[in-house]
């Protein structure tokens, strides 16, 4: 474990995950919780908004508009019923910051969505989870109970007049319902299909009433704000980007796991100090953040700063916190390739753009990885991939084609190599490679030809072997097995 | 159950929870990270072999708890221990084996046993 002692990493949104029972009100109670709900109850709604704009909280679930503004939207907006929504839908492959939040710590979560109902005007607040996080429902719904049992949510809450409560929405896990609109459309028993934003839902959202959706994360750091300050957490981060960021580390990384660091922390940082590099001495190669939606940063992204602007800056984007990282033995279109295919299969088919370029790009990118792919094709999925971001409906539409844009951006060559000379030069799509035995380093131990499960290694004991390149179905058991590296792949 | 209608309420309310969690300090705790992500990797196995292997040397002053993801996925199951007037250490890769062995050796002598994951991050309290 190449874990340092050094202290990079600031946990203010998972400050209880790990440390409270967390179906244990009591628990959560010790920790000063429920006391930002009742310090806001003496303050006016403009008052606590206020508090929020200037934190500079921007969303965690991706987009990073500012929290406090969006809010001050809503509760202009008059109107005799409105919503607080949490997203917990938590679709992006790699990712969960989330459920690690519902699951250790609900009750900030309860208190957080209380404070923004204050904050708007809305007294009924709703939950949307996947139905895949049974453990999650399962502590959200004893946190909601057990509050609603101690007046903590309910009728009058602290003696102030505030009545405020929460459901939980199951959803059904598809990626899009994580979409703010499709995820209201979801919840009211629609298909969870995106509609065209404006009207905004803070304007017309759940039942056409003004409502706000925020992410779990964004809602765990509300109860810290009130009780430390707007000044302790703007102290926090970039100019633009204040307060922490959870990451979900996975792929090609020592520590993988969740942390959580200040906005401004390098991916170097990160990468190396406290997710330990690469396993097995590789080479760190890209990390992909924004997952479907985001791009690859590279060696020369490491001293990058992380915040929302400077990952947009490199054609990525901040996301929801999934780091996914690839060593020297990933191939970076067969990457791409992952990504697509994700979407193309969680496309809700809406609008042509997204539907059919969904395909058509996956269509170009498995022909270049099978070794057929010309330059034609690789101007061809440019202008695609451009197009797709102009007339594409909903930001999963919209975001598609960033993986793609960003890898052809940094490993241009990489996408030459498989389209001029047919080489993965990570050796990784199997139609382009072919297995050897290097004579020089083979000692004849015949291992290889016990493993080969069509029998095409041939040699005398203890003379060099050969494999016959016409049977061979590139298996690669013969390269794990031999013990003398005599095995190539080129 | 009474309910907490005022601020004031909130805070005694505090009080008398704290109080009783300091009743606890000279009780060996031990938090076992019981997530989704620890479950799979067998936080309740480790959690029910120190149960037996605590009620095995008859130990009586081991209190036991559950807590969310302590955020180590690399080194589940994971396990935090605070013996009485220490810092608590939090073990990592906690199998059944580890998991008997943290409380003959580490809770019933206080010898050190292997696979402490350090404290990498500074938590904000409230
Ligand atoms: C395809 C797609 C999927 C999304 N999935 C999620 C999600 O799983 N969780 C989430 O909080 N936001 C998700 N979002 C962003 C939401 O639309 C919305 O911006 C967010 O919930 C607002 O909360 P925030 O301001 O606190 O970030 C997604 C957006 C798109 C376009
Ligand atoms: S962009 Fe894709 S996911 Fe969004 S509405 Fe269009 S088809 Fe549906
Ligand atoms: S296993 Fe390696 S060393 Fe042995 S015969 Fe095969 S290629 Fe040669
Ligand atoms: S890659 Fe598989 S099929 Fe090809 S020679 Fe090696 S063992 Fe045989
Ligand atoms: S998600 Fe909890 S330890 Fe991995």
């Amino acid at each position: 474990m190449a874990a340092t002692t050094q202290i990079k990493q600031l946990r203010i949104a998972t400050r209880n995950c790990g440390f409270i029972d967390p179906e244990s009100l009591d628990d959560y109670i010790a920790q000063r919780g429920y006391e930002a709900l009742a310090k806001v109850l003496t303050m006016t709604p403009a008052e606590v908004v206020e508090v929020i704009k200037t934190a500079g909280l921007r969303g965690r679930g991706g987009g990073g508009f500012p929290t406090g503004v969006k809010w001050g939207i809503a509760l202009s907006n008059k109107a005799d019923q409105k919503y607080m929504v949490c997203n917990a839908d938590e679709g992006d492959p790699g990712a969960f910051m989330d459920r690690a939040v519902l699951e250790g710590d609900p009750h900030s979560i309860v208190e957080a969505m209380a404070i923004g109902g204050y904050a708007i005007g809305a007294t009924l607040g709703a939950v949307y989870i996947r139905a895949e996080y049974p453990l999650a429902i399962k502590r959200l719904r004893k946190a909601i109970d057990d509050a609603r049992a101690m007046g903590l949510l309910g009728k009058n809450i602290f003696g102030s007049g505030f009545d405020f409560d929460i459901e939980i929405k199951y959803g059904a896990g598809a990626f899009v319902c994580g979409e703010e609109t499709a995820l209201i459309r979801s919840m009211e028993g629609h298909r969870g299909e995106p509609v065209s934003k404006p009207p905004f839902p803070a304007q017309s959202g759940y039942w056409k009433k003004p409502t706000i959706v925020n992410n779990v994360e964004t809602f765990a750091n509300v109860p810290a704000i009130i009780l430390k300050g707007a000044d302790w957490f703007s102290s926090i981060g970039t100019a633009t980007s204040k307060g922490t960021k959870v990451f979900a580390l996975a792929g090609k990384i020592v520590n993988v796991g969740l942390i959580e660091v200040p906005m401004g922390t390098s991916l170097r940082e990160v990468i190396f100090d406290i997710g330990g590099g690469c396993p097995d001495g590789k080479e760190f190669k890209a990390v992909q953040t924004g997952g479907p939606s985001g791009g690859a940063l590279a060696h020369k992204d490491l001293d990058v700063a992380i915040d929302y602007e400077s990952l947009i800056a490199r054609k990525s984007m901040m996301g929801s916190g999934g780091m996914v990282v690839m060593d020297e033995d990933d191939c970076m279109v067969s990457v791409a390739k992952f990504f697509l295919d994700f979407t193309m299969d969680e496309t809700c088919g809406k609008c042509t753009p997204c539907r059919i370029g969904s395909k058509r790009l996956f269509e170009i990118l498995d022909k270049i990885t099978k070794g057929h792919g010309t330059q034609a094709d690789l101007s061809r999925m440019k202008t695609l991939c451009e197009s797709i971001k102009d007339t594409a409906l909903c930001g999963l539409g919209q975001t598609m084609p960033n993986p793609i844009l960003s890898t052809m951006d940094t490993f241009a060559n990489e996408y030459e190599a498989h389209v001029t000379q047919k080489k993965c030069p990570a050796h990784v799509c199997t139609a382009m490679l072919t297995y050897t035995i290097d004579p020089a380093k083979c000692t004849g131990c015949t291992l290889c030809t016990k493993v080969c499960p069509v029998e095409c290694i041939s040699g005398t004991k203890k003379q060099p072997h050969v494999i016959d390149a016409s049977k061979c179905i590139k298996c690669g058991a013969c390269y794990d097995k031999c013990k003398f590296d005599s095995v190539i792949k080129l | 159950m009474s309910t907490i209608a005022t601020l004031d309420a909130l805070r005694a309310k505090r009080e008398e929870i704290l109080a009783r969690q300091k009743a606890r300090q000279n009780k060996v705790l031990i938090n076992v990270s019981l997530a989704t992500c620890s479950i799979a990797a067998g936080g309740k196995v480790a959690m029910e072999a120190m149960q037996d292997e605590v009620a095995l040397n008859g130990l009586t002053n081991v209190e036991f708890m559950q807590s969310g993801c302590m955020t180590f996925c690399f080194a589940e199951p994971t396990v935090e221990i605070t013996l009485p007037g220490k810092d608590p250490v939090v073990f990592g890769g906690v199998d059944e084996a580890k998991a008997r062995e943290l409380v003959t050796e580490y809770v019933m002598k206080g010898e050190p046993v292997e696979g402490i994951i350090p404290v990498t991050y500074q938590r904000v309290v409230l």
